[in-house]
Parts: C-alpha cells; structure tokens; sequence
C-alpha cells in the first residue's frame, strides 16, 4: 500500500514535469520575444550584443535591478529594465535561462 | 504614365466588386490548394516576414504560411540612410527570402494582392487566387502624391526621390549627391506625422551632411520641415549639426512642401520657393493602399484601427493588420513591426485553436539614428496593453540616450545584424 502512493506520487511528479515542460509561459515568451532585436531569437545574439539565452537566472534579475536602480551604467538597459516590473523580470529571467546554451 | 493611388483605389474597388458575384470570383485558378488550416500574410517587409516566419515557429509548423511580396528581395529601411552617408551599401541591407521557404517552410509568392474578398476569404492575385481562414495584412505606407502639386510616382522615381522605401530611390538619392558640384544646396522635405521612421528625416540630413562634410564642405543641408519643431531626439540631433556639421545644416519649422517643379528642383512652401541642386522630398503618408482593397484604413481614411490584444482589424474580423500601417500612438518602426508582429502570430495561433491571447501584451522598441559615420543615439520604450484605454501605453523610464556615441553607432550594427536574422534567418 505504501509503494503503491510511493508510485503514484512519483508518477505525478512526472505527469508535472512532463506538464511544465510542455507548458512553456507564452506571456513570458511573447515577452522575450521584443528582445530579440538586439539580443537575437531567443536571446541567441549573432554577435555584438550579449547572449542571454541560458543566463542564470539570478543573474539575469540581478542584472536587471541594477540596470533599473542605476546601480549598473547602461547606454539603454536602465530605460528598457524600467519598462517591467519586478514580477514581469522574473518571468523574463526565467525563460532565458530555460534556453539551451548553443 | 504613372500609377496613381486614385487608379489603384479604382482597381481595388473593380476587384471588390468582382467578389461580390458569386462564381466570377472564383473563375480563377486556386494559386495553392488549401487543406489545412492556413494564413495568407500579405506584404513581407519587418512585420509581415515576422509574422509568418513566428506563426511557423510557434505553431510547431502546424498552420500552412503563405506570404505574398511583391519584391525579390527583402531590403532594410533602418539604417538606409547610410547608404546616402557613404557607411553602407544597399546590398549590404538586401536579404534574401530563401531562409523563410526552406527552413520554416513558409510558401512564398512573389506578386502583387488585386483584391480581398471578405466574404469568401479569399485574396487575389494577377494569376490566381489564396484562400485563407486568417489574413495578416502587413501593406506598410503608401505616398499621398496628390498632397504636393508637381510630384507624383514617377517624378520620385526619376528626379526628386523620396527614398523613404529603401531600394532604387535610396540609390538615386546617393548617385545625386556625387554628382552635385561643392557648394551645392541639398533641401529635404519632412511631412507632417505620423509617418514612418519619426527620427529618420533628421538622421538623414545627418548622413547628408557626413558625406558633404567629406567630399563638399562648402556645401549646405537645408531642412524644410512640416512639423512645427523637431518631432524625434530633438536635443540630440541640434547637437549633432551644431557640433558635428556646424554652419552647414540650417532647420526650417513649419515649412511644409505644398509643390515642387521637378525641371528647377524647386520646392515650394506656403511662404517661399526653395531652390535646391538635390531635392528629396517626402511625402504625407498613409497605410499601404493593399488596406483599403478591405477597407481596413478606418482612421482618417488613413491608418488601420486595431484590437491591441491581436491586431484584428476593427472592421473585418478574420483580417489582422500590423506594422506602419496600423493606427496606435507606437513609433512607426522595424522593431515596432516586428514586436506587433509576434503578438498578432502568437494571437492567431490561440484563435485557430479555439484558445484566448495573451491578455497583456507588453512589446519593446530600441531604435538607432546614425548622425555621423560611427556615432549614434537612440530612443528606447517598452509599452504595455492597458486594459481601460484598451491601447497599448508606454511605460515610464523610456527614453533617448545621454549622448551620442560611437558605442552606441557599434550597437546600431549589431541591432541591424541581430533584428535582420530574427526577421528572416
């Protein structure tokens, strides 16, 4: 009997996995997308401006409050990391560091 | 003769006309058999190539893209003006569409629409007819010639070139500019807004004079501008012609080009005649006239309204319009195209599927004005849908760079590069 919810507790962890991978935010994605003048598909630059496809995503937040607070000198990172909020980074930061590293 | 707006609208309206008669309609040849289930994407520049390359995407290639471009070749507007600086040539801005067909498999037919048939959800062509269950119509601007008495079509094509399309024009403009004598007077025409590219006029009088500072410095940049002050970067592009082309550019407020006399390159204001050696004037703009086949330009006549949450146009549901064409307080831009261009894929997806969008769409815009050979300065928004205005409304903390530099003129090439791949590679 205790195997048996073992099993279904371990198959319903993977019905969730399986789920969230599926399930990729497509606000978040839609999102990300905007990026992708500068930064490339997917946050995959061809060159020049940085990669943030599979940045960390502490990272990526940190990075982004400093551009907001000033913290960190942009020519125009701190305009565009004032435009979401702290929530909405989160989201970002989250799909970018889901891409796989090319 | 040339092939004026008015004879267009004409024959926008015969085609229309036609559709409305069962079985004529259809007497044509079906240009590729529809089975599934399928978008038509009318218009491959900066919003439409999007569009239809991100409907293929996102859809995991599961939607048949169609998209109708009546050029060979995809050729930028951004950055254009460099072209006239000397910085660029048009080939290094002229793309191919071979990525789109062969990787994402998006069906490419080089023509021109003659007609939309609202009711049967049909386009059609010279040679045939599309059908579709939705149509992206991304038509960019058309020229309003009958607003400037003497120039119409063909006299830009031939003498007094707008350039505002990057191509032929853009070239013509630059072959005028090396064969104008040092010393000569270089006048450009700025129409009243909105019109496509809000800080382009000024970034090319920039470039105009980067190559007469070069080549003819006794030269002179004359701006005849229709708006009552600099409508972009203002503070930013003063500085450039003060510090960078002193002397050499003189800005004229509210002196909109009512005409123009091509055999004197003369153009006229409400107050004087303006002589020039080299004339670039640019014309009011609309949306392209492909909108009104359907009757989409519900905004003056001129600019398409849309649903911010999909771009389906107020007045066809079915129809979505994106890019310049479409009505909104959004700069007229690449980036912006291509941002209206992702939500309108990612909100068609959701609608064939029978599933709701995306409830708040938030899109960015970065766009670079090269003022001299290697510097540039920016204006960068991000915008979000708000949900009482039922708009898209920018946030705070946008704005235009502190300075002009020349890392932010290295930033502009990679914009370029990066925006170019994500559009059609």
């Amino acid at each position: 009997m205790k195997s048996f919810r073992m099993l279904l507790i371990v198959i319903g962890l993977g019905l969730c996995s399986v789920a969230q991978a599926a399930g990729v935010d497509k606000h978040a994605r839609n999102m990300a997308a905007s990026c992708s003048a500068c930064h490339g598909t997917d946050g995959y630059s061809e060159g020049g401006m940085p990669v943030i496809a599979g940045m960390d995503k502490a990272l990526f937040v940190a990075t982004m409050k400093d551009f907001k607070s000033g913290a960190r000198p942009a020519t125009v990172m701190h305009q565009h990391a004032k435009g979401y909020s702290d929530e909405q980074i989160e989201m970002l930061a989250k799909f970018f560091s889901a891409q796989k590293r090319k | 003769m040339s092939f004026s707006r008015r004879d267009f609208l004409k024959a926008g309206a015969a085609g229309i006309a036609i559709g409305t008669f069962p079985g004529l309609a259809f007497a044509s040849s079906e240009l590729i058999k529809k089975k599934g289930q399928r978008v038509v994407v009318v218009g491959g520049g900066f919003g439409g190539a999007t569009a239809a390359k991100y409907l293929r995407k996102w859809s995991k290639n599961k939607i048949e893209v169609v998209l109708i471009e009546r050029n060979a070749n995809f050729i930028s507007c951004p950055m254009s003006n460099t072209v006239l600086g000397g910085g660029r040539k048009i080939e290094d801005l002229t793309m191919s569409y071979d990525t789109l067909k062969k990787k994402y498999g998006i069906k490419l037919i080089k023509g021109e629409v003659t007609a939309i048939d609202v009711e049967k959800k049909s386009v059609m062509l010279a040679d045939g007819h599309l059908r579709y269950d939705r149509l992206i119509v991304s038509p960019g601007v058309d020229f309003m010639f009958d607003k400037i008495e003497g120039l119409d079509a063909n006299v830009a094509n031939e003498s007094i070139p707008h350039a505002w399309k990057a191509g032929a024009q853009t070239v013509l403009l630059r072959n005028q500019l090396e064969q104008m004598a040092d010393g000569g007077v270089f006048a450009i025409g700025i129409p009243k807004g909105p019109y496509r590219c809000p800080p382009g006029p000024y970034e090319r009088a920039c470039q105009v004079a980067h190559y007469l500072k070069e080549n003819k410095p006794k030269s002179k940049v004359l701006v005849l501008d229709a708006n009552p002050d600099i409508v972009s970067k203002k503070g930013l592009f003063m500085a450039a012609w003060n510090e960078l082309y002193p002397g050499m550019v003189e800005y004229r407020p509210n002196s909109m080009v009512m005409g123009v006399d091509a055999a004197s390159k003369t153009a006229k204001t409400e107050f004087e005649d303006v002589k020039a050696d080299v004339l670039n004037v640019i014309p009011p703009m609309r949306s392209g006239v492909v909108a009104d086949m359907a009757g989409l330009a519900n905004v003056d006549s001129r600019w398409c309204g849309v649903d911010f949450l999909t771009y389906e146009s107020k007045v066809h549901p079915g129809i979505h319009v994106i890019g310049d064409a479409v009505s909104a307080a959004l700069p007229k831009s690449g980036h912006m195209a291509t941002s209206q261009a992702k939500i309108c894929a990612a909100a068609v997806i959701e609608l064939m599927q029978g599933k709701k969008p995306d409830a708040h769409p938030v899109i960015a815009n970065t766009c670079y004005s090269m003022v001299s050979g290697d510097e540039a300065m920016h204006v960068a928004n991000v915008y979000h849908f708000n949900a009482e205005k039922m708009a898209m409304v920018s946030a705070e903390g946008g704005g235009v760079s502190a300075k002009r530099s020349e890392m932010e003129g290295a930033f502009a090439g990679y914009w370029l590069k990066n925006i170019l791949n994500d559009v059609l590679l």
